[in-house]
């Protein structure tokens, strides 16, 4: 007869972590397994997100284009007092609303998607790792986009592209990995209580104002404290000086944040796996 | 029929939480336990919860058809999101073999927005078929729902039918060894029911199904097991006959409350009564009836009719007095009546009764007594049709030949 012997499951109140062997291995099977869904879901959201809109792709730009013309009449009518970022102000705070505007998606990505998928969760068995997939993948898209922005403003100041160009999109990586960690860490206890989600809103915009987004680095106070342990800054002022100045004078935070990122990125997946079947028997109880 | 076991579940338990924020509370606790690897706990019930499903064990083999039925809220469903691996058990361990294909949810991944054709991708790739092998199927998918001038509109512009239709088509071209259906065909209509049933018949002989349903003619039908669930306990496996019996006896001990059950009379009656002989009846023996009518005048003419209603609350015989030709006009006071409704040779189970009293113009109803009695007729189960004709069969010879 030859037939191939057919997979077998188990299920049972057994945790996961008991055999970390097996966990590893269904890990990679459902990641490599869910690519065509996390495509399609991806290819799904966006095509849905701007079918229903007249203005469409701009939408990705407008934030950061409204975020940059806000900050630069500030500056220039001097109601805020900024110290001179050693470049053009308005290529300065472009580039850095762009890449918090994509450091903020990707926190928000992982509990919007399952959030969103909470019915599809509760009745299909589907790799969990296609949502957290496709909302990366929309992440990178939403990215390459306001790139468009970039390119505009840079052509404007005649800035040329720096050799570290290549660097600054390692480090783009290195910003969405930092926001998908913590977005996904906090995906569990976000999808059982809505708290969260309001909590991120909230703290995101006080965030925005402690990292140098739309002013340099400070050198002394408190908020200078802050801002040199704040894991996003390393990572962002590298990749704005690698593509504007051609090198970074935060090297060693970039690195520490990178590693720190992934290893807890990989966490969170673990927790994210794990808790995903308590979560659907409580959301659909 | 091969022997090859596809499903095993071994003593399996789940508890739930009736309240809400317990519930989200209980759910922190259980993933930081799994977390930590703690183990034990997971026997007792916290405050607040109960065992969903309690302590079932079965075992499907390919080629079967297990119904799976209960009351609502019997743990049906809970017991078949574990199956599909959505939940996990509290107690006890699943074991599948092979690729699973689930209806609980028809047309879940559909995004209003978004044409049918475009949907078809994402459901069938959610359900686990690649691009090429939904490429091969789209038209068949698209012809078994019947959508062909649809296809390229939103969802949200389809009928619920056209939904459920379209739902169930990409759910079923998946092929699996296991195919898990959740009364997701109490939608659609007829037609595209019984296509359905054929088609789930087409695929049975190469899967393991596991079918709920609140239909019992359904069941008898499909299914050559059942297990019978109350409170999350199984409580009869074997055979479809007596699981659908099994079934029946659970209805009538429990109270079932969502029955509208009422009486009402009309000047000049003031008063009634109606009794059976007997509550319980076995198969073939003789209902008998009585009823007393307390009239304030003569009333020259009426019509007395008893309606049974089986459990799916059609009415399925009529007995009328205009239509055999009885008398049953009214005195002052009080009025007899015997009524002999004769053998039940009908499927056994419970039927509730309405009597109705119309005047002499057959328009008011001077009695009416909606569902208040019921009577059991017991005996041996059959799940097929309501009546039995007990006729002869006789041998013609031809001559001729």
């Amino acid at each position: 007869m030859g037939q191939p012997t057919l997979k077998k499951t188990f299920y049972s109140p057994e945790s996961q972590l008991r055999q970390p062997s097996i966990l590893i291995r269904e890990m990679l099977s459902d990641l490599f397994a869910s690519r065509g869904l996390a495509w399609r879901l991806f290819v799904r959201n966006i095509s849905a997100q701007y079918r229903q809109s007249i203005l469409g792709y701009l939408w990705a730009f407008l934030p950061p284009l409204f975020s940059m013309a806000i900050w630069v009449l500030l500056n220039s009518q001097k109601i805020i007092n900024i110290d001179d970022p050693g470049m053009p102000y308005p290529l300065f705070v472009l580039t850095g609303t762009v890449l918090w505007q994509t450091f903020v998606d990707a926190i928000n990505s992982p509990l919007k998607l399952v959030t969103e998928s909470k019915e599809m969760l509760a009745k299909i068995n589907f790799p969990r790792e296609a949502l957290i997939l496709a909302g990366l993948l929309e992440v990178i898209f939403n990215f390459f986009i306001r790139i468009l922005l970039l390119v505009a403003i840079f052509v404007w100041y005649r800035t040329p592209v720096t050799g570290t160009a290549g660097l600054a999109f390692l480090g783009v990586l290195v910003l969405i990995v930092l926001g998908l960690m913590i977005g996904i860490l906090l995906t569990p206890l976000g999808v059982l209580y809505n708290d969260v989600g309001r909590t991120i809103a909230i703290f995101t915009q006080f965030w925005f104002f402690l990292t140098p987004v739309i002013y340099p680095m400070p050198k002394e106070g408190i908020v200078a404290l802050i801002v040199q342990y704040n894991p996003v800054t390393p990572v962002l002022v590298s990749v704005r000086e690698w593509l504007i100045l051609g090198s970074s004078s935060q090297l060693m935070g970039f690195c520490v944040v990178s590693f720190v990122s992934v290893g807890f990125l990989l966490l969170g997946w673990v927790l994210y796996r794990i808790a995903m079947p308590h979560l659907i028997a409580r959301i659909s109880a | 029929m091969s022997d090859e076991v596809l499903i095993k579940v071994d003593n399996v338990s789940k508890k739930f939480c009736r309240t809400l924020k317990r519930s989200l509370w209980y759910g922190i606790q259980d993933v930081t336990s799994e977390i930590l690897c703690r183990q034990g706990g997971q026997d007792e019930l916290r405050p607040g919860e109960f065992w969903a499903t309690n302590d079932v064990s079965f075992e499907l083999r390919r080629g079967e058809c297990l119904g799976l039925i209960g009351r609502n809220g019997a743990g049906k469903t809970t017991l078949l999101r574990m199956l599909n691996g959505l939940i996990k058990p509290d107690k006890g361990q699943i074991e599948m073999c092979g690729r699973v294909g689930s209806l609980i949810a028809l047309g879940a991944g559909f995004n209003p927005v978004l044409t049918g054709r475009e949907n078809i991708y994402v459901n069938g790739s959610v359900l686990g078929l690649r691009k090429r092998e939904i490429d091969s199927k789209l038209e068949e998918i698209i012809d078994f729902a019947e959508i062909e001038e649809f296809v390229d509109s939103p969802v949200q512009t389809y009928s619920s039918g056209m939904q459920v239709r379209l739902g169930f088509a990409v759910a079923t071209a998946l092929e699996p060894d296991v195919l898990l259906l959740d009364e997701v065909l109490a939608v659609g209509d007829a037609a595209f029911r019984n296509k359905c049933y054929n088609r789930i018949g087409e695929r049975r002989k190469k899967t393991g199904v596991i079918l709920v349903s609140h239909n019992m003619d359904q069941v008898g039908q499909f299914c050559n097991r059942v297990v019978v669930l109350s409170r999350g306990k199984s409580i009869f496996d074997g055979d479809s006959v007596g699981g659908i019996g099994a079934y029946g006896n659970l209805s009538t001990c429990d109270d079932d409350s969502d029955v509208q059950v009422f009486e009402n009379i009309k000047f000049p009656i003031f008063n009634v009564k109606i009794k059976l002989a007997e509550s319980r009846v076995m198969y073939g023996e003789e209902v008998k009836f009585r009823i007393d009518i307390y009239s304030e005048q003569v009333v020259s003419k009426t019509t007395l009719k008893i309606v049974f209603y089986d459990q799916q609350h059609h009415p399925c015989m009529e007995w009328n007095s205009a239509k055999v030709g009885c008398e049953t006009s009214l005195k002052k006071g009080k009025n007899t009546f015997q009524i002999d409704l004769g053998p039940m040779i009908v499927k056994t189970g419970k039927y509730r009764l309405s009597v109705v009293l119309n005047d002499e113009f057959d328009i008011a109803m001077l009695v009416w007594s909606y569902k208040k009695h019921e009577i059991f007729i017991d005996g041996i189960t059959n799940s097929g049709p309501t009546m039995v004709l007990n006729s002869n069969l006789k041998r013609c010879t031809d001559k001729n030949t």
